[in-house]
C-alpha cells in the first residue's frame, strides 16, 4: 500500500503543516480566519489565471492572492465599509469570477472537485519541491518578521511607539498567508485551507500556556493530521482535503476533553 | 534648572487633522530628562492623541516634532489580551526587545509583581497588570517614558501607590515623563510642568500656577481650584494596588 504516490504525498503533506502552524496560530490570534478565507477563494482566479497563460499554478495562485490580499489592506484603510462586509465582497466576487472564466476555458479539462478539495494523491515531484521551497522560505522571513509581527499581534500601538513598524510588518504577513495558500492548495483544496490553518491551532490552544507551545503543538498537530487523513483517504477513497481536515477537527475535539473537569 | 538636562522632545505647534477635523491644534510642549510633564484635560481634548504625536503613532499635519531620542517607552491606556493567545508576563515583558532573566526580575520587582513571571497575563487583576505594563516599560531602561492613564481603575490607595512608584522611577532611572491624568483635580505631586489641553493648550505652568489660571477656572469651574491640592496623609502601613496591605 505504501506506492510511490502515497510517500510523495506524505512529504508534500508533512511539509504544508509545518508552515500551516505558525502561520495559523497568527491567524487565530489576529482574528484573520475570514481574511484567511478571502484570500483562499481568490486562489480559484489564481488557478484560472494559471491556464490561461500557462503559467504555474502555485506561482500564480501565490501573486494573485497577494494582489486581492493587499488590496484589501489598502481598502481597509479608505472606504467606510465595515471590514466584514469588505472582506465578503472580495471572498465571493473573487470566487464567482474565478468560476466564470473557468467556464469559459471550455478547451481544457479542469477538475473543479480537486481544485476546491484538494487531491494532494496526485503531486508531482516539482509540486513537493515548490512546497518545500516555498515553505522554507516562508518560515525564513516569518522568523525575521517574528518579534515585530507577535508585538503587533498583542497590541498595535505598543508596536508601533516603540518602533517596531507594525504596519510593513502586516503587509509581509499578508504575503506570507498568500504563500501559505499557494502550497497548500494542491492537499486541502480552495474551501478548505482555512481549516488546515485554524483547526490544528485551536486545538493546540487548548493546552498550551504560552504563544511558542501553541505555535509547536498547532505545527505537530498538523502533520499529524495530514498523516491519518492521507492513511484515511488511501483507505476509504475520499478527496484528500476533507479526510485531513475531518481528522485535525477529532484532535480538537479530544483536545477539549481535559477542560470538562 | 532643568535646561541643563538634555531635551528629549519638543513639539512646536503640532496639530493632527482626521477627517477634516482638528483633533488637537497648536500644541506646544517640551520633555526634559528627569522631568515630570502632566497632560490633563476633558475627555476628548486630545491627551491621548499629543501623546501619540510625541510616539510616533500619528503624523502630524502641521508644526514640528523634534526628538532626541528613539529610547521610547509607552503605558498605553487599555490593552485587551484575546483569549486566543496563551501569554505569561514573562512573553509580554520581552515583547518589543530582548531582555536578560535578571533584567525582567530587576522590573518586576521594582513595581512588586515579581512573583507573576509565569503567570498567565489574564488572571492578574488590574492594579497587577498596570504594574506589569509599567515594568515591560522600564524594563529597556527608556529615556523617554509616556504613561496614558496609568491609575485607571485603581482604588485611591492604588493610585497613591502608582503615584510614588512613577516618581521613583523618575528619580531612579532619570527618564523624562509624560504623564496622561484622567483626573482633573488632582495632579500628582512630583510634576513639574501640567499642561491643560482642551483640544489645544488652555493654560500650562507649575502645578500651583495652573490651579489658579483663570483659563483652568473657566474649563473646569470654580469649585475645583479649591480642591485641586493634593491630599497627602502618613499611615503606618501602605496599601499595594490591589488594595492588600504592606508594611
Amino acid at each position: 500500500m505504501f506506492d510511490d504516490f502515497f510517500i510523495r504525498a506524505l512529504i508534500a503533506g508533512i511539509g504544508v503543516a509545518i508552515v500551516a502552524g505558525p502561520l495559523g496560530c497568527l491567524v487565530i490570534w489576529r482574528r484573520l480566519s475570514y481574511f484567511g478565507d478571502t484570500l483562499a477563494h481568490s486562489a480559484l482566479l489564481g488557478v484560472t489565471f494559471a491556464y490561461s497563460f500557462e503559467l504555474n499554478a502555485s506561482f500564480s495562485v501565490f501573486i494573485i492572492s497577494a494582489v486581492i490580499g493587499l488590496l484589501l489592506l489598502s481598502l481597509q484603510k479608505r472606504t467606510k465599509l465595515p471590514g466584514d462586509a469588505l472582506l465578503g465582497i472580495l471572498s465571493h466576487a473573487s470566487l464567482a469570477v474565478g468560476l466564470v472564466i473557468i467556464g469559459f476555458l471550455s478547451f481544457i479539462r479542469i477538475d473543479l472537485m480537486s481544485l476546491l478539495f484538494g487531491d494532494i494523491l496526485a503531486v508531482s515531484l516539482q509540486e513537493i519541491l515548490i512546497i518545500w521551497v516555498g515553505g522554507f522560505l516562508i518560515l525564513i522571513i516569518l522568523f525575521f518578521i517574528w518579534k515585530s509581527l507577535f508585538a503587533a499581534t498583542v497590541n498595535y500601538e505598543l508596536a508601533a511607539a516603540e518602533g517596531m513598524n507594525p504596519d510593513r510588518t502586516n503587509l509581509i504577513f499578508t504575503i506570507l498567508l498568500a504563500g501559505v495558500i499557494a502550497i497548500s492548495i494542491k492537499m486541502v483544496g480552495i474551501l478548505l485551507i482555512t481549516g488546515l490553518l485554524l483547526i490544528p491551532a485551536a486545538m493546540s490552544r487548548n493546552f498550551s500556556k504560552g504563544p511558542y507551545q501553541m505555535v509547536f503543538f498547532s505545527a505537530i498537530g498538523g502533520v499529524l493530521s495530514v498523516i491519518v487523513g492521507l492513511f484515511a483517504s488511501l483507505e476509504f477513497d475520499i478527496a484528500s482535503g476533507p479526510a485531513i481536515i475531518t481528522v485535525a477537527l477529532v484532535f480538537f475535539i479530544l483536545s477539549l476533553i481535559p477542560l470538562k473537569k | 534648572m532643568l535646561n541643563q538636562n538634555k531635551l528629549l522632545v519638543k513639539l512646536n505647534n503640532a496639530g493632527v487633522k482626521k477627517n477634516n477635523k482638528w483633533l488637537v491644534k497648536g500644541v506646544s510642549l517640551e520633555i526634559y530628562k528627569g522631568q515630570i510633564v502632566t497632560l490633563i484635560g476633558p475627555n476628548g481634548s486630545g491627551k491621548t492623541t499629543t501623546a501619540k504625536i510625541v510616539l510616533d503613532i500619528f503624523k502630524i499635519d502641521e508644526g514640528e516634532v523634534t526628538k532626541n531620542t528613539n529610547k521610547l517607552a509607552y503605558v498605553p491606556q487599555k490593552i485587551a489580551i484575546d483569549w486566543t493567545l496563551p501569554l505569561r508576563v514573562f512573553d509580554f515583558m520581552t515583547l518589543t526587545c530582548k531582555l536578560k532573566i535578571s533584567e525582567i526580575e530587576d522590573a518586576l520587582s521594582l513595581t512588586g509583581v515579581v512573583g507573576h513571571l509565569y503567570n498567565d497575563i489574564r488572571n492578574l487583576s488590574g492594579g497587577e497588570f498596570q504594574r506589569v505594563l509599567i515594568a515591560r516599560a522600564i524594563a529597556k531602561k527608556p529615556e523617554l517614558l509616556i504613561l496614558d492613564e496609568p491609575v485607571q481603575g485603581v482604588d485611591y490607595s492604588g493610585e497613591i501607590a502608582l503615584y510614588n512608584l512613577i516618581k521613583k522611577i523618575s528619580k531612579d532611572f532619570n527618564c523624562g515623563i509624560l504623564l496622561i491624568s484622567h483626573d482633573l483635580h488632582f495632579v500628582m505631586s512630583a510634576t513639574d510642568h501640567v499642561i491643560c489641553l482642551n483640544g489645544h493648550i488652555c493654560c500650562s505652568g507649575a502645578p500651583s500656577v495652573v490651579s489658579k489660571n483663570p483659563a483652568y477656572l473657566e474649563l473646569f469651574g470654580e469649585r475645583t481650584s479649591s480642591t485641586l491640592s493634593l491630599y497627602e496623609h502618613k499611615h503606618d502601613h501602605t496599601h499595594d494596588s490591589d488594595g492588600s496591605i504592606s508594611k
